[in-house]
C-alpha cells in the first residue's frame, strides 16, 4: 500500500470485489427502513436509497455480479491453487462469511417468489444470518484492509501475476 | 332483487350459508391438487360493488370480531430519535371510520357517478386486497408479516417493529401504524421501530375454523363471495359480463385475492373516490415483485459465466505456455 498503484490496478478483481461489497451493503441495509429516518436519503443523489423497490433491484443486480465474481475466483483458485498458494486464516473466515451471506441471500430470493411460503422463524433466522455475516464480513474486511492481510498465506505469491 | 337473477352461478349456499367448511375450503381440503400457478390454491373474495348499500354492517362486524386484537398503547410514548420519526397515535381516535386506521381495518369508500345518464351513489368496501405475491409480506425485513397458504396475509403484532415498510411497499397504503405497542418497546424504542402495523387479516382464525370472515357474514346484501381464486375469477367475469361491468384485482400487482366488479370503468370510479393516507386508490398497478425477480436468471447465469471465464483463461494460459515450450 506504500507505493501508489498504477491506474490499471484500479480495475483489478480486488477493486471490483470491494465495489460490489459496498454496493450490496449499501442497498442491503436499504432493505431496512432506516435511510429515510436517519436522513441519508436526503443527501442529494441518494434519494433512491429510500425507494425499497429500487434498492432491492440494485441489491439483486449487485448480488448477481458478486456471484459471478465469486464463481470466477473459486474456479480460478481451484485450477491454479498450486501456483497461488494456500489461503490465509482471514481468507477462510471471509469465505465462510461470504458463504453464509450467499446461502441466506439465495434463500431470500427464493422466498420472494410467488407461491413460496416459509415459516416466519426461518425468515428471522435467515435475516439474522445474512445481517450478522454481513456485519462480520465488513468488520473482518476492514481489519484486513487496515493491516494489509491478504487472501493467501504467502504474501509474495499474493502479488498479482501476469496470467 | 331483480338483479339477483343475473348473479353468477357460483353456489352461494355452499360458500355463504354453510360457511367455508361446507364448501370444503378449510385449510388443506381445497389444496389437494397441486397449484398450477401461484394463487390457484388461494381463497379469494368477489366484491359486487353495485350490491353494496353502504350500511356499514361489515365495518361494525369487523370491529366487533377483531376488537380484542386492537392495540392498547402505553403512554407516554418513548421519545424517538431523530425527530423525523413521528408518533402515529389512533388510540384516541378509534371511532374514525372514513379511512383505514389501526382500529379500523375496513371502511366504506364513497363515489358519485353517472351510469347511463343517471346519477348514482356507489359505496365500496375497502380493506387489504390480499395480493397473490404480497410485497408487504415478502419485503418485511423482519419476518413479522406472513402469508398463509390459503392466500391470507397478516402481520404478527407480537413480532412487528412498526417500521412501516409494508405500508410503503403496499400499492394501496393498507397497513396502518400505532405507536407505543409491541416488541420495539423492549429493544431500542428511541432509535428503531415505531409500534405495530395493523390491517385486515381476513379473519384468519375464523377461516381456519371453517367460518366466514366477519364482514362477509354480516353483510345483509351478500356483497362479498368467498371461494377458490380460480372460481372467484370466473364468477367475477361472469358477473361483469352479465351486468356490462368491469373487474379490478385480477391482474393488479400481479394478481390479488380481492376482485371488485363495478358497473362503471375503474378509471371513472377512481376519479370519483377520495384517496389519501389510509384511503386506497383503484389505480392500475403493475406487478411490483416482478421487477427484481426478473434478475434471477442473471443470478443463475453470472456464476456460470464467471466459472467458465476462469476455466477459459486457465486453458488459454496452459496452451500458450505449452506453445512457448
Ligand atoms: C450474493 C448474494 C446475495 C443475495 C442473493 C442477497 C439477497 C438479499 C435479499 C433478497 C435481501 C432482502 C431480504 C428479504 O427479502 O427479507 C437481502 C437483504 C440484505 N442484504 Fe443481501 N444478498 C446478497 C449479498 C449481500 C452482500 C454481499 C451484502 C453486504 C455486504 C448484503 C447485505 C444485505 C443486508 C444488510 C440486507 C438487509 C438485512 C436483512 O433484511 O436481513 N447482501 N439480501
Ligand atoms: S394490499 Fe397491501 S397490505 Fe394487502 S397484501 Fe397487498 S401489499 Fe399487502
Ligand atoms: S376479513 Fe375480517 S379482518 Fe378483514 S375486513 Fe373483513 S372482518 Fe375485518
Ligand atoms: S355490509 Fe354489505 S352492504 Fe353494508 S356496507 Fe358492508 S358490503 Fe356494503
Amino acid at each position: 500500500m506504500s507505493v501508489p498503484p498504477p491506474i490499471t490496478k484500479l480495475f483489478t478483481r480486488h477493486t471490483l470485489y470491494r465495489a460490489l461489497l459496498f454496493l450490496c451493503a449499501l442497498t442491503g441495509f436499504g432493505q431496512m427502513p432506516i435511510y429515510k429516518r436517519y436522513y441519508l436519503a436526503d443527501i442529494p443523489g441518494f434519494g433512491w436509497l429510500a425507494d425499497f423497490y429500487v434498492t432491492r433491484f440494485v441489491h439483486y443486480l449487485g448480488a448477481a455480479l458478486l456471484l459471478g465474481l465469486l464463481a470466477y475466483t473459486v474456479a480460478d483458485y481451484l485450477m491454479r491453487r498450486r501456483s497461488i498458494g494456500s489461503p490465509s486464516w482471514s481468507a477462510w473466515v471471509r469465505s465462510a462469511l461470504l458463504a453464509t451471506i450467499v446461502t441466506s441471500g439465495i434463500f431470500f430470493v427464493a422466498k420472494n417468489l410467488a407461491g413460496a411460503y416459509f415459516p416466519p422463524t426461518a425468515i428471522i433466522v435467515g435475516n439474522l444470518l445474512h445481517l450478522g455475516a454481513v456485519m462480520g464480513l465488513l468488520a473482518v474486511s476492514s481489519y484486513c484492509l487496515l493491516f494489509g492481510k491478504g487472501w493467501t498465506s504467502d504474501p509474495g505469491i499474493h502479488k498479482p501475476k501476469r496470467v | 332483487m331483480s338483479r339477483g337473477s343475473k348473479r353468477p352461478t357460483l353456489s352461494r349456499r355452499a360458500f355463504l350459508k354453510g360457511g367455508l367448511a361446507a364448501a370444503g375450503l378449510v385449510a388443506g381440503a381445497g389444496t389437494a391438487n397441486a397449484a398450477l400457478t401461484p394463487g390457484d390454491d388461494h381463497l379469494a373474495t368477489l366484491i359486487d360493488i353495485s350490491r353494496c348499500i353502504g350500511c356499514g354492517e361489515c365495518v361494525a362486524a369487523c370491529r366487533e370480531a377483531n376488537r380484542s386484537e386492537y392495540p392498547q398503547p402505553k403512554k407516554p410514548f418513548p421519545k424517538m430519535y431523530p425527530p423525523r420519526a413521528k408518533v402515529a397515535d389512533w388510540s384516541d381516535k378509534q371511532a374514525v371510520d372514513d379511512r383505514l386506521t389501526p382500529y379500523n381495518w375496513l371502511y366504506i369508500q364513497q363515489a358519485t357517478i353517472t351510469v347511463a345518464g343517471e346519477e348514482r351513489d356507489l359505496t365500496i368496501p375497502r380493506r387489504c386486497m390480499h395480493c397473490v405475491n404480497p410485497p408487504c409480506v415478502k419485503l418485511c425485513p423482519w419476518g413479522s408479516a406472513k402469508q398463509l397458504e390459503n392466500g391470507i396475509s397478516r402481520i404478527d403484532s407480537e413480532i412487528c417493529l412498526g417500521g412501516s415498510k409494508c405500508n410503503k411497499v403496499c400499492p394501496w397504503d393498507i397497513p396502518q401504524r400505532q405507536t407505543g405497542v409491541g416488541l420495539y418497546l423492549d429493544l431500542l424504542p428511541n432509535f428503531a421501530g415505531n409500534g405495530v402495523m395493523y390491517k385486515c387479516h381476513r379473519c384468519h382464525a375464523r377461516v381456519a375454523a371453517g367460518e366466514l370472515p366477519a364482514c362477509i357474514e354480516a353483510c345483509p346484501e351478500d356483497v362479498q363471495t368467498i371461494g377458490p381464486r380460480r372460481e372467484i375469477i370466473a364468477a367475477a367475469h361472469e358477473l361483469a359480463k352479465a351486468v356490462g361491468g368491469y373487474v379490478y384485482g385480477e391482474a393488479e400487482n400481479g394478481g390479488t385475492n380481492t376482485l371488485y366488479v363495478s358497473p362503471v370503468p375503474f378509471e371513472t370510479l377512481r376519479e370519483a373516490i377520495e384517496t389519501g393516507p389510509g384511503q386506497p386508490d383503484l389505480q392500475p398497478v403493475k406487478d411490483t415483485m416482478a421487477q427484481a425477480n426478473q434478475l434471477i436468471s442473471a443470478m443463475v447465469m453470472a456464476p456460470i459465466a464467471g466459472a467458465a471465464a476462469a476455466i477459459g483463461k486457465f486453458y488459454a494460459a496452459t496452451r500458450s505456455s505449452q506453445e512457448e515450450g
